[in-house]
């Protein structure tokens, strides 16, 4: 009895040192996957996940307190690339991804205020001031800074319409 | 089938379906022609590669083979006017493709003169410069007509840059219900062997095999008639064998060479091309006569008289199939509208779509043709290893893409599946395999053009920070040195105020 | 909404079927069964048939419970796949043809429930359920499971005398039972009389074709069962890989342990035409689900159980091993499909792209 208990105690000892020189000395300095996830991240800092740019998402996701679908510009796509490098089960198909979006100009609305194309972390809203703006497809992340600020509603987010070759066969019903 | 053949089937070796193949009635029938309707559609993308830039203004009068639009870009082909009228528009069709989306076209109002335009034709091609050939063809406008519809010219020239030494050509039309080349080389075996040897001309290669499945016995004896006098052609017999028509199972079958899973057909020597194609070959350099119409196979147990049909190219399928009698019943059967084949063609939802290069046939199937019924779990049969040409495992695939585990059924050779359709064909419990399959491929390349977006948005943001960091920077130093110029002003003006009474 | 789209979703390629079913391959393999199955009948009478009946509807029975149970929509459709029938005739074949009710009834539950929907339903099993079954019962009630009636064994019992004894579970008199031949070599070896002497009294091995002697009920008909494996090579249903891997991987080591030591050990022709050997190599072995998909992982499987069944039935406790033989190689199903994978098309067996063949222009 007295020898299973000193026996127990003593590996408990000396598993816990082990363990405190593990702490000591093989300490990580950060966590090298929020690097890793805030590279998948389109780097926009948004801001529409709530954290404080796109690195505080990456903390957040691997801390656990956010989720991976967290990201509405990067979609799908992103939620899966992260739960894939995080080994997460990730629901996808409750993602609301209505496919990408993209911000666009209401040219009879637009007065050329230039408030939009200051809020644009992609440079994506182009013209001048008193000039009708207009949206680049290829640099907007759908991100909808500008949304708000227009006086005069005239930025609306619409989804990107399916093209022929960018067209993806649905998965078989039923399944 | 040799004895060593039949040894490889029973130890696993035997790829491929053998459907019922459904092609008579319709390939005995004689090749009736259709008058030009009065309304042409013709797509700018009827070929694979970059779509095609319009060259003509609406309202213009065109002659028949005139240009319309142009190619742009390494891989593309140019669109001629099928016969002579007037562009009324460019305009929104229905895509012969899956997604019932539309594309633009060129829309020509017919005259009814048909007048040609200008053709320069050539006598003796094989006085022609190889690549001159090959840029006649390229503007002709030819793309395979087997059913890819890869620019013709794009693969001569390439051939003969890598100089491959055999020219295949593919008379194996090993689609059930199709027999438009089956009538081709039947009607037109001479003028194919022409196209052949100028085919051959250009690209430089030293024998031609041409493959013909055993199930088309009369476009055997021609071809084989017509070939008799050209030493270099030799007309082969493959074995009926669905997908036998696939490039890399036909190169396999006549030549024995196995195409690495990186490498094109050109990289081994070998070319491949359709009988189709010999054809619109010949025309392109005997007359000077761009691609503007191809035979193509009306066929389907809803439809009154099938058979094979010559179609000026933008003809609607609506109107194709009114001339070739209509449905039974005004399509009241009808289960599914097919263009192409069965195994591999795609459904339309409505028969508004043109007719375009790479039409092969327009099917109208009957509830009792077409493949239907829920799907049964996988019962692991293995009916889909046994038929795959390529040696995949479809059952372990379709479960992984099932779960959306698609980096997983990449590992497992996803792009390497050619859609063949043989796996779906055989499984007893009917599961859509091709569909996890593209549905698969294109979620994969969707992800990644996202993230080649991504990775380009990110570069955007990087540099606007950079920007709006340079920019305070260059305000602050600004600032700093405009604060010191007016000191030093203020001090100067103190110094000249403290120096005055001096 | 695009008036061009589809009503519904758009359906993928092929859009040509060939035809076959899971329903008509069950069927096939019932007709393979069929005349083996007849010839039991006539060996055990009554109670061989009452059993047979009995262990089909509480297969049927079960699947429809947990079916319902699990919330199926399809619960009909499923039935209809026949694959529950098949498992119960399958279990059945394997039963002592004497077996009481409940030997039925629990046998269907085991193969069903705890063999076949707690993985997930049809295809989703690890193992084969009816082997599953047939293993459970054999370990958990040794007695009933184990008691032979000897074949045509008089007098025969009348419907109703049949039917009181199933239900009443009374246990064959002794003297209608018999030993099977591997269990009486088994006996005999441990009391330390040799095979030579053992056998000189049994009918020759010929006789076993025709199949009267004691045994599981579906045992029997040896060459009826092999004509059933015939019937299913040629309609296409099995493949000839597995069931010559089994009968070769039984034979090849019984053959060579018996000319090394005839004393010792049974020669091939007993091993083949004895116990389940049939059965497994053509109706067991074969089956989709719980066998590799590929060629040489079937020829790998089969020969492991042929091998198996060998050595349990040489040095093993149980005189019969086909059943274990066959469970331990499912659990290496998952192994051998992922290990052994057909080599696609321009590729290497390690998915590399083939080299160029010498003198390609593109070197």
């Amino acid at each position: 009895m007295i020898a299973a208990v000193l026996s127990l105690t003593l590996l408990g000892a000396l598993l816990g040192v082990v363990l405190g020189c593990a702490d000591r000395f093989l300490r990580v300095e950060g966590n090298p996957l929020v690097d890793e996830i805030g590279a998948l991240m389109p780097g926009s800092n948004c801001g529409q996940c709530g954290f404080p740019g796109c690195a505080g998402a990456a903390a957040a996701i691997v801390a656990g307190s956010a989720a991976p679908t967290c990201c509405p510009p990067g979609g799908k796509a992103l939620a899966a690339a992260v739960a894939g490098r995080l080994g997460l089960a990730v629901d996808l198909s409750a993602l609301a991804d209505d496919g990408p979006q993209i911000a666009g100009v209401a040219e009879e609305l637009c007065i050329g205020c230039c408030r939009c194309s200051k809020v644009c972390p992609t440079d994506a809203i182009v013209g001048a001031a008193k000039q009708i703006h207009n949206v680049l497809r290829e640099a907007c992340t759908g991100c909808a800074n500008c949304v708000d600020l227009c006086p005069t509603e005239a930025l609306l987010l619409q989804p990107v319409p399916p093209t022929l070759p960018h067209w993806v066969m649905p998965k078989p019903l039923g399944a | 089938m040799g004895i060593l053949t039949t040894f490889k089937d029973w130890f696993g070796n035997d790829w491929g379906v053998h459907p019922d193949d459904r092609k008579r009635p319709a390939a005995d029938a004689a090749v009736r022609v259709m008058p030009v309707p009065e309304r042409l559609w013709l797509p700018l993308q009827q070929h694979l590669g970059a779509p095609a830039r319009p060259v003509v203004l609406v309202g213009q009068r065109v002659k028949k083979g005139q240009l319309l639009a142009e190619a742009q870009g390494a891989v593309s082909a140019p669109v001629h006017a099928p016969t002579s009228g007037t562009v009324a528009a460019i305009a929104e069709i229905t895509a012969p493709h899956p997604s019932g989306l539309t594309l633009p076209a060129i829309v020509v109002d017919a005259d009814g003169a048909d007048e040609w335009g200008e053709r320069v034709g050539c006598a003796d091609p094989f006085a022609l410069a190889p690549d001159e050939i090959g840029r006649r063809v390229a503007a002709a406008g030819v793309v395979g007509l087997g059913g890819a519809a890869f620019p013709s010219s794009v693969k001569l020239a390439g051939a003969a840059r890598a100089g491959v030494a055999t020219l295949i050509v593919n008379g194996s039309e090993c689609e059930p219900y199709l027999s438009c080349d089956d009538r081709l080389m039947r009607d037109a075996a001479a003028a194919i062997v022409d196209g052949i040897r100028i085919m051959r001309h250009a690209s430089g290669a030293a024998r031609v095999l041409v493959g013909i499945e055993d199930n088309k016995p009369e476009a055997l004896a021609a071809m084989a008639a017509a070939a008799a006098s050209c030493a270099e052609i030799r007309v082969c017999r493959v074995p009926a064998r669905y997908p036998m028509g696939s490039e890399k199972q036909l190169i396999q079958a006549l030549s024995g060479i196995e195409v690495p899973a990186d490498s094109r057909p050109a990289d081994v020597g070998v070319i491949v091309h359709n009988v189709g194609t010999a054809l619109a070959v010949r025309a392109a350099i005997r007359d000077g006569q761009p691609l503007i119409s191809r035979l193509l196979t009306v066929n389907g147990g809803c439809v009154v008289a099938p058979g094979n049909i010559e179609v000026r190219l933008g003809t609607l399928a609506a109107d194709v199939l009114a001339f070739a009698g209509g449905l039974h019943g005004d399509g009241l059967g009808l289960a599914r509208r097919l263009l192409g084949g069965p195994m591999m063609g795609m459904q339309i939802p409505h028969w508004r779509v043109p007719v375009v290069k790479g039409t092969s046939g327009i099917l109208a199937l009957a509830a009792d043709e077409a493949a239907a019924g829920d799907a049964d779990p996988c019962i692991r049969c293995a009916s889909c290893v046994r038929a795959c040409p390529v040696g995949l495992l479809p059952l372990e695939m379709s479960a992984r893409i099932r779960n959306d585990a698609l980096d997983a059924a990449a590992a497992l050779g996803l792009a390497d599946c050619i859609a063949c359709g043989c796996c779906a064909y055989v499984c007893p419990s009917r599961i859509p395999l091709v569909q996890y399959f593209q549905h698969a491929k294109g979620e994969l390349a969707a992800r990644e053009r996202a993230r080649l977006r991504t990775d380009a948005t990110r570069k955007l943001a990087a540099q606007r920070q950079e920007r709006l960091a340079r920019e305070a920077s260059e305000k602050a130093a600004a600032a700093a040195r405009r604060k010191a110029e007016r000191a030093a002003q203020q001090s100067a003006a103190e110094k000249l105020v403290q120096g005055e009474p001096a | 909404m695009n008036p061009n789209a589809f009503a519904a979703a758009p359906v993928a390629s092929p859009h040509a079927h060939g035809g076959g079913s899971v329903a008509r391959t069950m069927r096939h393999v019932q007709l393979a069964l069929l005349p083996a199955t007849l010839h039991g009948f006539w060996l055990y009478g009554w109670p061989s048939f009452l059993l047979w009946l009995l262990t089909i509807l509480a297969c049927v029975g079960w699947e429809a419970l947990a079916l319902r149970l699990a919330g199926g929509r399809r619960v009909g459709a499923v039935l209809h796949d026949g694959s529950a029938l098949l498992t119960g005739w399958l279990l059945a074949m394997t039963l002592p043809p004497w077996a009481p009710w409940w030997v039925a009834v629990v046998g269907g539950f085991i193969a069903i429930v705890v063999g076949k929907q707690v993985f997930g339903g049809l295809g989703q099993n690890v193992f084969n359920p009816a082997m599953v079954a047939r293993v459970a019962l054999l370990v958990s009630f040794p007695l009933p499971l184990t008691q032979w009636v000897a074949p045509l064994a008089q007098p025969a019992p009348g419907f109703v005398d049949a039917l009181q004894r199933f239900l009443g579970g009374a246990p064959v008199p002794d003297a209608m039972t018999s030993a099977t031949l591997l269990g009486h070599a088994r006996t005999e070896l441990s009391r330390g009389v040799d095979l030579m002497q053992v056998l000189a009294g049994a009918p020759p091995s010929s006789l076993s074709w025709l199949g009267e002697r004691a045994g599981s009920f579906g045992e029997a008909g040896a060459l009826l069962l092999l004509a059933g494996g015939g019937y299913l090579l040629a309609v296409g249903v099995i493949r000839w890989h597995a069931p010559f891997a089994v009968l070769a991987g039984l034979a090849v080591p019984a053959a060579i342990a018996h000319a090394v030591d005839p004393a010792r050990y049974l020669d091939a022709g007993s091993h083949l035409l004895s116990g389940a050997a049939m059965l497994g190599a053509f109706f067991i072995a074969t089956d989709y689900v719980t066998s590799p998909s590929t060629v040489p992982g079937r020829l790998l499987f089969g020969a492991g159980v042929g091998l198996l069944t060998w050595i349990i039935r040489s040095w093993g406790g149980y005189p019969e091993g086909m059943a274990f033989a066959v469970l331990l190689m499912n659990a290496l199903t998952p192994t051998i499909d992922r290990c052994v994978r057909p080599r696609i098309l321009g590729r290497d067996r390690r998915g590399r792209p083939l080299d160029l063949p010498p003198g390609s222009p593109r070197q």
